[in-house]
């Protein structure tokens, strides 16, 4: 299958008055096309900026850098704002995590959905307000034609999403990058959000990266994951290597942290992981996770090999995991085995 | 349609409680027969005034009465110019709207433009020019910053007139310093919304969809960033209107605001009342006016 989107070595640098904080660092993946990348990690992991890295979005201040950055055979690393725009809400698209403040208050629904088809698509308005229509319906929202008038706190913030992901289709994107969609929603919204999405996505053969730290949402939707920490992805591949033979101890630690149907006893603790995300100002050098991770040793502190797994499964480790069996509980998951901190 | 007519009775409840104070507040503050009649008038001239302009009657029927012809136009007679108050307001007031309406203009065309550039490169050169701009006319006093330009304009380069209301040149100078009195807090508010503006999610999601910055800038962020700027914009307006007292005197131009100021001076008591309800009546008016033009710009306010 052709890649649609290829990265190669992203890096994104922020220079701040204490040093620069490298919040990605060396990120590679390739994407087909009706094909869904998941991106898990946890907050300040920098799995936002690698979207707006990609959407030519970062704020002004960070420095984008990469070996390759292609999108369709369009080389995004030396595209202009001219080009970028020009693809933005047209052949890539972004859905945001808070539905309630991406729409903006004082344009009506009907006129925030056409917007991206008016100005990439010579058509009229009457076409594009067709389009909105049709895809109020296809998120399933009722009376669509009537919604076009209504204003954003009209909404609720599952319409709300809803609208933004109908605003996202609007052009058929290759490409739709969805930013924890469902973050901000209700629990009860969240699951038929990601359902519409999915289906959506499959039916117009989109590629899709999606941002999440729900392991639980990956499960359901990857094709492929990248586990990302502390601005680096330390284990990646297809979504059920990556969930039935975890290699990384971090990626094991997640795993450990959701409860499994059947598996899990009622009252039985969930595993966590001791320590915090370290600071990414300066110089890094060795695993960032090793502050945490009970199978640390003194070798996590200098260069780590990319081992290579079946099928391009690829993570960040000095130990061979693949050796050891995963653990079954135990390990990571109390506090007191914290040690060699960077 | 509901939130207009709310507003619509809200301003009128505010009219005539306006009117209410303003007459009580110049009946109460002194008696007005004697006032009139000087310090060398005797009890019986008082007392002969009194009857004369019915100040012996209730202050309730004086009110009534004062109410009832000004809403049919008809402030009374002025005791001193011994002419009809509202044909000497009349003319007085063409000039000082035009100058109102001038200065305002001025205000808002040099600073929304100003207040955004500055907030799109904030720290930037023209930032700090913007700063400095704004931070000059705070700090002159409009008579100063009057008596330089006709020291620079009609004295030394004989460009423009001094004084006088003949052509719309006279009205330049006058409009500057009005404007420009006005400027720096409507600048610094658009900047201080274009900031908080440019930062909001729904920016970001319409440059996401590949709108252009200018496109971003004027149709995302300064609709709303510009509300808070209108409702200043009416205060800013009816104050103009109102308190160019000081702008009028440097250069002659005989508006409302030196009528009443000179009125005040001479115990011409309708015409006070009738120019301080007519400035009230202009805050009201403008406040109303920037109501429905925030309404119109932001939906949310429609609710009422």
């Amino acid at each position: 299958m052709d890649n649609i989107l290829s990265v190669r070595d992203l890096r994104v640098d922020i220079p701040l008055a204490g040093g620069t904080l490298h919040a990605v660092r060396g990120l590679n993946f390739d994407l087909a096309r009706g094909e869904t990348l998941c991106i898990v990690g946890e907050s300040g992991s920098g799995k936002s900026l690698t979207s707006l890295a990609i959407m030519g979005l970062l704020p002004k201040m960070a420095q984008r850098h990469s070996k390759k950055l292609e999108f369709a055979g369009i080389d995004l690393s030396v595209a202009k704002n001219r080009q970028m725009r020009s693809l933005r809400g047209d052949r890539i698209s972004m859905i945001f995590q808070e539905p309630m403040t991406s729409l903006n208050p004082a344009y009506t629904i009907g006129d925030q959905l056409t917007e991206a088809l008016l100005l990439h698509r010579k058509v009229g308005r009457k076409a594009a307000t067709a389009r909105a229509i049709e895809l109020l319906e296809k998120v399933g929202i009722t009376a669509a034609a009537s919604r076009l008038g209504q204003y954003p706190h009209q909404l609720s913030g599952g319409l709300r999403q809803r609208v933004m992901i109908a605003m996202a289709l609007m052009a058929e994107p290759d490409l739709i990058i969805a930013d924890e969609p469902t973050t901000a929603l209700d629990v009860t919204i969240q699951a038929q959000i990601l359902r519409l999405l999915v289906d959506l996505q499959r039916e117009m053969n989109m590629a899709m990266i999606l941002i999440t730290h729900d392991l639980g949402v990956v499960a359901r939707v990857a094709d492929k994951v990248a586990i990302m920490y502390a601005g680096e992805v330390v284990e990646s591949g297809r979504s059920k290597d990556v969930f039935t033979a975890p290699q990384h101890p971090y990626t094991r630690g997640l795993l450990r942290c959701i409860p499994v149907p059947g598996k899990t006893k009622p009252g039985e603790h969930l595993g966590s992981i001791p320590g915090i995300v370290p600071s990414l100002i300066g110089k890094t050098q060795g695993c960032a996770f090793r502050g945490r991770c009970d199978v640390a040793v003194d070798a996590c502190a200098h260069d780590i090999p990319e081992r290579a797994g079946a099928e391009g499964h690829l993570y960040r480790c000095v130990h061979d995991n693949s050796q050891m069996p995963p653990k079954a509980s135990g390990g990571f998951n109390t506090a007191s085995q914290s040690e060699g901190r960077p | 349609m509901i939130y207009t007519l709310k507003r619509l009775g809200l301003a009128v409840l505010v009219a005539l409680a306006v009117s209410m104070l303003s007459f009580a507040l110049l009946h109460l503050s002194g008696d007005p027969a004697s006032a009139i009649a000087g310090e060398s008038a005797t009890d019986a001239d008082i007392a002969a005034i009194r009857a004369f302009y019915g100040f012996d009657r209730p202050l309730i029927v004086q009110y009534a009465d004062w109410l009832f012809s000004a809403l049919r136009g008809d402030f009374g007679e002025s005791y001193y110019f011994q002419l009809p108050v509202a044909q000497l307001i009349g003319d007085r007031l063409s000039i000082t709207m035009t100058l109102g309406i001038c200065g305002i203009s001025f205000a808002i065309l040099t600073a929304v433009p100003l207040g955004v550039a500055a907030a799109v490169r904030p720290n930037s050169m023209i930032d700090r020019m913007a700063l400095f701009i704004s931070v000059m006319g705070q700090a002159m006093p409009s008579f100063w910053f009057g008596l330089v330009l006709v020291v620079i304009f009609s004295i030394k380069f004989r460009l423009l007139p001094p004084s006088g209301t003949e052509s719309w040149k006279n009205f330049i100078m006058p409009t500057v310093v009005l404007g420009y009195y006005a400027m720096p807090a409507i600048m610094r508010l658009t900047r201080a919304g274009m900031l908080d503006v440019l930062s909001a999610d729904y920016v970001r999601t319409a440059r996401a969809k590949g709108a252009s910055e200018m496109r971003v800038m004027f149709k995302h962020a300064l609709r709303n960033a510009i509300i808070p700027v209108v409702s200043l914009s009416a205060v800013q307006m009816g104050f103009m209107l109102g308190g160019s007292i000081v702008v009028e005197s440097i250069f002659a131009l005989h508006g409302a605001g030196y009528l009443a100021w000179e009125s005040i001076g001479r115990n011409d008591l309708p015409t006070v009342q009738a120019l301080i309800l007519i400035f009230a009546l202009f805050y009201i008016v403008f406040t109303f006016l920037s109501d429905l033009l925030n309404a119109w710009l932001d939906p949310r306010m429609r609710v009422g």
